[in-house]
């Protein structure tokens, strides 16, 4: 069987790739792109570390397939810096310690950055509800939460 | 394994009808991709319908709102329409996994699933939703409460799919609602689900009332006695009990860990009078 030829946009730049049907859009942005940022947590869904974004809509790069980016624009966590400047809620995280090991944070991040995008004042049950699909074992969320509150705020004020 | 996008149905149901029963849809893909890694599913063709316009598109028509089987959980949350007419479908919808699932999973996959705690599927049946299935001998329609038959199966037969699912235009002072009950508050799967459509009259009397129930059978189901129980009252606790009985009398559930047969049966009851009482708020708005 032929691999599936495809034609996309990552993080603004355009990408051809050669997949097999099974692979999904995580496998390739990981082994064939060596785009790492995303990670493979729980490979179904339920942890949100491989949050990335499908035409404007936030996604698990595990539950879609690699074939199924043709013609879509994708983005991940390694295009939410300009350069080397840090996006406000990376420097914010980093600022407050909203990490502990790290693994859920790109997703936790690109799911974010998506919110404050809808969303700008979100109330802090709403940011809740919307990082509800990001697990996160070490940081207990607060630091989390406070830190895209705070981001918020920042956004809101420049 | 090969994947095919096809843009048009009659492409799509002859992929289906040449991988001769090994073919699967791929919508959002929340459902099949966790099938596939898991060796549950090892089809020889998956058939994106993506690329579908009719399956990817909310319609208002005269008669009522049509969606496209393939449109992603978040594009109904933000359709107003659907929002203003049948509030209680969207709630149920969105109750469905996480801000990522919700920007990839569809109605069209929650029914095909076939999952018996599917939420939008007790919330579509209340609404008196019909499904639009395409296959080798054309169009058919059917009442969502028909289309389940057994934990994972549905009526469909080789080659066909779901294209829409058509809502009605609801009668003048009418509300539906959903709730379900799940052992944490989020991300969980329901071990009650229940939804209420009701129209009221102008002194508030109940005059059409159909309750959808799931999570408790093997199949969502239409509590028919519960629908008429309510109707003809003013929600009172008497009529209210009648049909909470009538729930708990359809319960066929399971035991498991997130729930016994003695607590879903009683649940159902429960969420009866809540879900009532919201859907003629709203009726009454």
């Amino acid at each position: 069987m032929a691999k599936n030829h495809v034609t996309t946009t990552i993080n603004g730049e355009p990408v051809e790739f050669l997949c097999e049907t099974h692979e999904t859009m995580l496998d390739v942005l990981r082994n064939d792109l060596g785009l790492t940022g995303s990670k493979e947590g729980c490979g179904s869904g339920d942890c949100g570390a491989c949050s990335v974004m499908v035409d404007g809509r936030l996604a698990c790069a595990c539950l879609m397939l690699g074939a199924e980016a043709e013609g879509r624009s994708i983005e991940t966590i390694e295009g939410m810096a300009a350069g080397e400047e840090l996006h406000p809620l990376q420097k914010n995280f980093v600022k407050e310690a909203a990490l502990q090991c790290g693994i859920c944070t790109p997703g936790v991040l690109v799911a974010a950055k998506a919110l404050l995008e809808r969303n700008p004042d979100p109330t802090e049950t709403e940011v809740r509800y919307w990082l509800a699909g990001n697990l996160c074992r070490c940081t207990g969320y607060d630091k989390i939460i406070r830190a895209v509150m705070d981001t918020a705020a920042e956004m809101r004020a420049n | 394994m090969r994947y095919v996008a096809p843009s048009t149905l009659e492409e799509a149901s002859a992929f289906l009808v040449d991988a001769n029963g090994n073919g699967r849809v791929l919508a959002g893909g929340t459902d099949l991709l966790v099938q596939l890694r898991a060796g549950m599913a090892n089809p020889d063709t998956i058939v994106d319908v993506k690329h579908i316009d009719e399956l990817m598109t909310i319609k208002e028509e005269a008669d009522g709102i049509r969606i496209g089987a393939a449109v992603c959980g978040q594009a109904m949350g933000e359709h107003a329409g659907l929002n203003n007419t049948w509030p209680g479908l969207v709630e149920a919808t969105e109750l469905i996994g996480s801000t990522q699932v919700q920007g990839r999973a569809s109605a069209g996959g929650n029914l095909c699933n076939a999952s018996p705690a599917a939420d939008s599927v007790p919330a579509m049946i209340a609404a008196g939703a019909m499904i639009s299935v395409y296959g080798p001998d054309g169009h058919r329609e059917l009442a969502v409460e028909n289309f389940a038959t057994a934990p994972g199966k549905t009526n469909l037969k080789e080659g066909e799919l779901i294209t829409s699912i058509k809502l009605p235009k609801p009668a003048e002072r009418s509300g539906d609602a959903y709730l379900r009950m799940t052992p944490r508050t989020e991300m969980d799967i329901a071990i009650v689900g229940l939804g209420v459509a009701l129209t009221l009259d102008g002194e508030g009397t109940v005059t059409a009332a159909r309750v959808g129930l799931g999570a408790v059978a093997p199949t969502a189901m239409l509590v028919k006695e519960a629908g008429d129980a309510l109707v003809g009252s003013k929600l009172d606790d008497e009529a209210l009990e009648r049909a909470a009985e009538a729930c708990r009398k359809a319960c066929n559930p399971i035991n498991d860990k997130r729930g016994t047969i003695e607590y879903r049966t009683k649940i159902a009851g429960v969420l009866l009078k809540r879900v009532a009482k919201i859907a003629a708020e709203r009726a009454g708005s």
